[in-house]
């Protein structure tokens, strides 16, 4: 892979051979990957082509040993007729074997190949830090996975017809040399001439189908985007302005294709035209020839036969040649997400995974999203086992960016993170996971029944899948629908409240009974009243857990043991709710704000 | 955001309409496709024509010119040559010509096919929280839109040269033998009359192929989407595992298209040794008077023979084309499908009711709301708000809060009953009318992958940077800008993910106070930021709404103390309404809300 984008670096110069090579390459990557598959689908294509010339044998030997005879003499013997009719189906029932297998074989390479390259780009995505994939837009990703894996492998389809008809032309060019050098080599024209047209094809619309695949990625970016955000263009009355920006693209896309479509149209015909000119020349050189007693009548008749027999199927080279431009852009872009390095690296060690809380230890950590702006600076704090602690800071200050560092999501720029003295970076992979949960501010929900969300596949039974519906307040909504825990969400199912998914989500992190437990202002679009009740279940099912909360409303404060407040990316203070509201008044300030307005107005 | 939108609405699939209603309708939805269809399809018969003579030329000058009875005629293969030349240059510029014309019409039929397609998407309604299959919604617009584009530019040209030649080819085998060419279509018969079901099997099975992209197109976006969740619950092997999967049905799915497809592709092959057979069998008594009068010479039938290898190829070719064209077919179904999934709102367009400008008074009449099939979710609300009044509306869970406030920006219409802004019914104000002078903030502000510059004027597209910073000072949100290195051009990153869900929120109120509407709906618009700035946006939007009519959906009752009326729904109803202070009075409802409220505020 490497190797390919290497050459394709290296190359400079011409471009339509750069392409011819590393579709070559792409070719060959494909060959090693499916060997088996690819033999037998050649060799159907030969057998296919072997037959093709068999049929003209077939249609020879009828011709001089039951048509001549039979207009010659007037009769026909029935074993001849049988003979006939039994030649011509069998060659065309062995000629139908080639057709399925070179075809079937060329579809399942095709599919295979596809499908590991979309389990390897997948894979790759699960294992890429969430620092790559957040400089990364979804649309892209998605296209790298799906389109550009497509095009990849495109050249496949015609592969084995290809080869075949590399064979079949073998045979023809040996028996044309046999026949007749001169009007071999006259017939031999046509093929560096059609190559000659397929680079000069390639030279001119290479670049084009590079910008389509582009364009295409682009598209679906904007697509995803804009349905992404379908609410806030409803409300703003913005369908006219996002319709205009995706048309931009789908306009660009149309006349990039209408102009790969003048060029095919202008060598389309070219290609098909120079067997022909082909058969025109050996005509020529057979007629001269035959006047001057070189060749016989028979000569030329096989040459010009051998020519159009190659005549058609050539095409299929010129088809094979012309999804390399698409199919090496394709590859590229696959190989750029299955080349990136990466970067999370594990340890070996394991937390003990005994009962209680575990406990947390920040320190001198620094964290900074643009280069020089630090959003946290030297922060540091411990939370003992069992604890439950507070992060309380004003909007931006950083918080939801300290929960990414507690979960190893992101790696800080410098200080350390431990969980039960062990630093996370030590931790042997899944092992964080398995002890620590997030429940973030928005949630995401997989196209799966309620059961599978909350369980996440773990073997849960039902009754602890209940209980923590249960603690997220989440049993009532969950019961009522039509399915219960079966209940399908997504497309096709439930479209469920933002905070009906927040209870899921916060359901899904309490089944797994974790030893630390982090809340991102997780119950924001819950209404007070179930909020209370949420927290007083969370308090007494905790058991002994620790957790970690962000958070505005002083309900969710008031259940901590103890608050830090962030401020300027540091740990300005902390204490207990009670002992920050008396001596901080920033502090004071920011949780008491709707007391302030009470006073006010009372 | 705390209705059970039970059922939503259900995607069109377009698998119920037949391939010649398909192909109608998407001729329909892009007329491009129609124009110069008769030109192309004339230049496509005269490449065709052209490309017969060409190798009839040869046979004849094989078979005559060479052989003759007085050895070579050069004369003969003379006029020969210069037929095929002439032939092969009309071929080729007229297939020139029709390749052209076709790739235009198809590239720019399929572009506004894709584009009215994306626009509806657009007008459907409650697609706002379905996120988990939004993969498969793009790839109709993408990937589905690709393949029939694929299809026509490449099958088409095959497809029109294949018929055109079946026809040429046809003719040609009449004027030798009209017996002979009835042998050769009673051979295709069967293959013809297998075409049918074979369609069909192949249709369906295309139509399971396009299903398994959306999905397995859903099921790829999952890391990528659900990154987070992926990761925090490490639950990568169960996601590849599912994804697996998805992949794996695709896989099986296209690999059994594709086995039909060369099994019925290999039946024209085993219809044309026939044919070969039959034609010299036949040809051979014919020539002897056994059938009919003899009249036919071994040249003859030695050239049918010829002629059928003429007419086996395009047909072949043909029946390739028509099995490429059901899988795209059923991408096109797919697409069209959309386009068949009614956007319930109906916009009255430029003929609507324009609002006049200033505040809007609003009018619930008998409004009730039930999603299909679901409970009521509003029932029999009768409000009357007077313009420039700032109403909070609050409620339990599931009260019927949000869906009010959807109704009343008609991101929904009522089951039954009417509303009305300033008068008018609310369905026949024009939707560009209506949303300039009525914005929703929703609880989610959702921001595009640009700057916050490009995020902010959203809501107003000719405001300047300087537009801008004094609607972020206006709002008392100028620290908060001040704050950020790059200013307005902090590049927010998708879906606005490089900021907290707070500083979304923040975006989402600048847009909307640029939209500077006449009546503003906030549905819990500022849940994500800290109360300091909360009260802080509270003021500022107090003093911005002063003379409008605002409609504020909050949970935190300290919104509902500073309305001037407050609107309490319970299960669907209006329970109580009025200022704060009497509400607080009459207990009921809103008295417990309080109570709750201010037992969270006491601790």
């Amino acid at each position: 892979m490497s190797s390919l984008s290497a050459s394709a670096s290296t190359s400079g110069g011409d471009p339509g051979r750069a392409t011819l090579r590393d579709g070559f390459a792409v070719l060959g990557v494909a060959v090693r990957r499916e060997p088996w598959i690819f033999t037998v689908s050649t060799l159907g294509s030969v057998l296919f082509g072997a037959l093709t010339v068999a049929d003209a044998w077939v249609l020879g030997w009828s011709t001089n040993h039951v048509v001549l005879p039979a207009f010659h003499h007037g009769s026909t013997r029935a074993g001849l007729v049988l003979a006939v009719i039994g030649l011509f189906v069998g060659v065309a029932l062995l000629r139908a074997v080639g057709i399925v297998a070179r075809r079937l074989g060329a579809g399942v390479m095709q599919y295979r190949l596809q499908a590991t390259y979309r389990r390897e780009v997948t894979a790759q995505y699960l294992r890429l830090p969430m620092a790559w994939h957040q400089r990364h837009p979804t649309g892209q990703l998605l296209s790298n996975a799906n389109a550009d894996v497509e095009a990849a492998w495109a050249p496949i389809a015609p592969l084995p017809m290809a080869v075949g008809t590399v064979a079949m032309m073998v045979i023809a060019v040996v028996q044309m040399l046999v026949t007749d050098l001169r009007m071999a080599a006259v017939g031999l024209m046509v093929f560096p001439l059609v190559t000659l047209a397929t680079l000069t094809y390639q030279h001119f619309s290479s670049p084009l189908f590079t910008r389509i695949q582009a364009l295409r990625a682009e598209l679906s970016e904007v697509a995803h985007e804009s349905f992404d955000g379908a609410m806030v263009v409803k409300t703003l009355g913005r369908e006219t302005e996002e319709t205009e920006r995706f048309a931009e693209k789908a306009v660009a896309l149309r006349d990039l294709g209408i102009k790969v479509g003048r060029i095919r149209a202008f060598f389309d015909p070219m290609l098909e035209a120079i067997p022909s000119l082909g058969v025109l020349g050996v005509l020529g050189v057979g007629v001269w020839e035959i006047r001057h007693g070189l060749a016989s009548p028979g000569a030329v008749v096989t040459i010009a036969y051998l020519l159009t027999i190659v005549a058609f199927p050539i095409r299929s080279i010129g088809w094979l040649l012309g999804e390399f431009p698409r199919s090496v852009v394709g590859f590229r872009r696959v190989s750029r997400v299955l080349d990136e390095p990466v970067e999370t690296t594990y340890g070996q060690a394991r937390l003990s995974d005994g009962p209680g809380g575990a406990g947390l230890d920040v320190s001198g950590l620094a964290f900074s999203y643009v280069a020089g702006q630090r959003l946290l600076a030297d922060l540091s704090f411990t939370v003992e086992p069992g604890r439950t602690v507070a992060i309380v800071g004003e909007t931006a200050s950083g918080k939801s960016t300290l929960t990414t560092l507690l979960t190893r999501l992101v790696d800080p720029d410098a200080g350390v993170v431990r969980v039960d003295g062990t630093d996370l970076r030590d931790l042997a992979p899944g092992e964080l996971a398995g002890q620590v949960a997030l429940v973030p501010q928005s949630a995401f929900l997989f196209d799966d029944t309620v059961r599978d969300n909350v369980a996440l596949g773990a073997d849960v039974p039902d009754e602890d899948v209940w209980a923590a519906l249960r603690t997220a307040q989440a049993d009532g909504f969950v019961a009522a629908l039509p399915h219960g825990l079966d209940s399908q969400l997504g497309e096709r199912g439930t479209t469920l409240s933002g905070g009906q998914r927040q209870r899921l989500s916060l359901a899904r992190a309490l089944v797994r009974r974790p030893r630390l437990l982090i809340l991102d202002d997780a119950t924001s679009a819950v209404d007070p009243e179930v909020e209370s009740r949420i927290l007083a279940g969370m308090r007494s099912a905790a058991n002994g857990s620790t957790m970690v909360l962000i958070a505005y409303r002083k309900a969710t404060i008031g259940l901590a043991d103890e608050v830090l407040f962030l401020d300027g990316g540091r740990i300005a203070d902390r204490g207990s709710h009670a002992e920050l509201l008396d001596r901080n008044p920033a502090y004071a300030r920011l949780v008491n704000a709707y007391e302030h307005v009470e006073v006010a107005h009372d | 955001m705390t209705d059970l939108a039970a059922a939503g609405t259900v995607m069109d699939s377009g698998e119920e309409i037949s391939a010649w209603e398909t192909i109608r309708r998407g001729a329909e939805i892009s007329p491009e496709l129609r124009e110069g269809f008769w030109g192309t399809l004339a230049l496509a018969l005269l490449g065709t024509g052209g490309r017969v003579v060409v190798p009839i030329a040869v046979q004849q000058t094989l078979d005559r010119g060479l052989k003759g009875p007085h050895g070579v005629d050069v004369g003969f293969v003379v006029v020969m040559a210069a037929i095929a030349a002439a032939a092969m240059v009309l071929t080729g510029v007229a297939s020139y010509l029709m390749t052209a014309r076709l790739f235009t019409s198809a590239e720019r039929g399929l572009a506004t096919l894709r584009i009215k397609a994306f626009r509806h998407v657009h007008d459907l309604p409650l697609l706002t929280q379905n996120t988990e299959r939004r993969g498969a919604l793009v790839s109709r617009v993408t990937s589905d839109v690709d393949q029939v584009s694929q299809f026509l530019v490449f099958g088409g040209i095959i497809g029109i040269v294949s018929v055109g030649q079946v026809i040429v080819a046809t003719l040609i085998m009449l004027v030798y033998s009209w017996q002979l060419t009835i042998v050769v279509w009673i051979c295709f018969a069967p293959l013809f009359a297998s075409l049918r079901y074979f369609q069909q099997r192949l249709s369906d099975s295309y139509a399971v192929v396009r299903r398994m992209v959306g999905s397995m197109l859903a099921a790829v976006s999952e890391p990528v989407v659900g990154a987070v969740v992926v990761r925090t619950h490490a639950i990568e092997g169960r996601t590849q595992a599912r994804i697996d999967e998805a992949i794996a049905e695709y896989q099986a799915a296209s690999t059994r298209a594709q086995g039909l497809t060369a099994f019925s592709f290999s039946l024209g092959g085993v219809s044309a040794g026939l044919a070969n057979a039959l034609v010299l069998v036949i040809g051979i008594w014919l020539g002897q008077g056994h059938l009919w009068a003899g009249h036919l010479t071994s040249g003859e039938v030695l050239a049918f023979a010829f002629l059928v290898t003429l007419f086996v190829s395009p047909v072949q070719m043909g029946t390739q084309v028509l099995t490429d064209a059901q899988n795209a077919i059923a991408g096109w179904r797919r697409v069209i499908g959309i386009l068949d999934t009614p956007a319930d709102l109906d916009d009255p367009g430029p003929g609507g009711v324009q609002l006049p400008h200033g505040p809007v008074s609003i009018e619930f009449d008998h409004v009730d709301f039930a999603y299909p099939g679901g409970p009521p979710v509003l029932r029999d609300v009768n409000e009357r708000i007077e313009a420039g009044t700032r109403i909070a509306v609050v409620g339990e869970t599931g009260s019927g809060k949000t869906t009010f406030a959807k109704i009343l920006t008609r991101l929904m219409d009522p089951t039954s009953g009417r509303v009305r802004l300033a008068g008018h019914e609310l369905r026949d104000i024009s939707f560009t009318s209506l949303r300039r002078r009525v914005v929703l903030v929703p609880q989610e502000g959702f921001l595009f992958d640009s700057t916050l510059y490009a995020n902010a004027i959203y809501g107003d597209l000719a405001a300047s940077a300087d537009d801008v910073r004094a609607a972020v000072t206006e709002l008392g949100l100028a620290d908060w800008l001040d704050g950020l290195p790059l200013g307005l051009e902090t590049r927010v990153g998708q879906r606005g993910e490089s900021l907290s869900a707070g500083e979304r929120q923040l975006v989402a109120l600048i847009r909307a106070h640029l939209a500077d509407p006449d009546l503003l709906v906030l549905d819990e618009a500022t849940s994500a930021v800290d109360p300091a700035l909360e009260m802080r946006i509270g003021r500022a939007l107090e003093l911005l709404m002063s003379g409008r009519t605002s409609v504020t959906i909050a949970h935190r009752l300290s919104t509902a103390e500073n309305a001037d009326e407050v609107i309490v729904f319970d299960r669907g109803e209006v329970v109580q309404r009025g200022p704060h202070a009497a509400l607080l009075a009459q207990g009921g409802v809103y008295g417990r809300l309080y109570d709750s409220w201010t037992a969270q505020q006491s601790v």
